[in-house]
């Protein structure tokens, strides 16, 4: 491992929480990026504001609720969370639907936001 | 440059993966170094040695695991998204090796870019 390199990591999370495993492995990636002491944020777009939204219930799709992971993720550190907009405007949402301390921002200045990042992956 | 590489679809239903090996031979021929190509989600389906396509189309596991041996590319798969998919050591074609999502995160910081192929 690089000792003491840090690289700004975004994650950018654009799908719905269920319907596909891709929110779930999303969230993996990060809990375990935690460890490597890297500068770490997470954006949610498209159908990805979804997973924030307040109040899941998964009984009827006998799947478990990973919600309570996003709000452990400030234990982690990991208090870097950005919503976009358009995205939030688009499904009738606003920051107070969201699970966790947020801040929303127009989609043109999370892509500001990640020309500044030196890895960003997209689930 | 040092290119790192993160494949999050399945063989033959998605194009990630024949994209992500055309791209990843491109770089070679290009003089530029392939370090790692790690496969998460149902991309931990490319490792599979029991693949078996009909003889006229392309093999995708056998062409990663001669690649990754003809120049020495660590290919990579999530040992959690592998186990919930039945991937095991068992069952690994050549040159993959099973290892935590920890290799992921370091291929990000020790390469100059990691590019993602995905849906």
């Amino acid at each position: 491992m690089s000792e003491g390199l840090v690289k700004k990591f975004m994650y950018v999370n654009r799908k719905a929480p269920h319907g596909t495993i891709y929110a779930l492995e999303s969230l993996e990636v990060v809990l375990i990026a935690a460890a490597f002491d890297q500068d770490v944020s997470l954006a949610f777009m498209d159908d990805g504001v979804y997973q924030l939204k307040k109040g899941w219930n998964t009984k009827g799709i006998e799947v478990k609720s990973f919600q309570p992971t996003y709000r452990a993720l400030d234990d982690y550190d990991i208090n870097k969370l950005y919503v976009e907009k358009e995205a939030l405007e688009a499904r009738g949402l606003t920051a107070e639907d969201m699970c966790v301390p947020v801040q929303v921002l127009p989609r043109a200045e999370i892509g500001k936001l990640m020309e500044t990042q030196d890895v960003v992956l997209s689930f | 440059m040092k290119i790192g590489i993160l494949i999050n679809e399945g063989p033959y239903t998605h194009q990630a993966t024949d994209s992500a090996y055309l791209f990843a031979r491109a770089v070679i021929e290009k003089g530029h170094q392939v370090s790692r190509v790690f496969f998460y989600h149902d991309g931990v389906n490319n490792s599979t040695r029991l693949t078996e396509p009909p003889q006229d189309d392309r093999h995708i596991v056998n062409r990663w695991s001669k690649l990754a041996q003809e120049h020495s590319i660590d290919l990579v798969v999530c040992v959690a998204a592998a186990l919930r998919r039945g991937i095991k050591d068992e069952n690994l074609a050549p040159g993959f090796r099973i290892s935590g999502l920890g290799q992921l995160i370091e291929a990000g910081i020790q390469a100059d870019r990691l590019v993602t192929f995905g849906d």
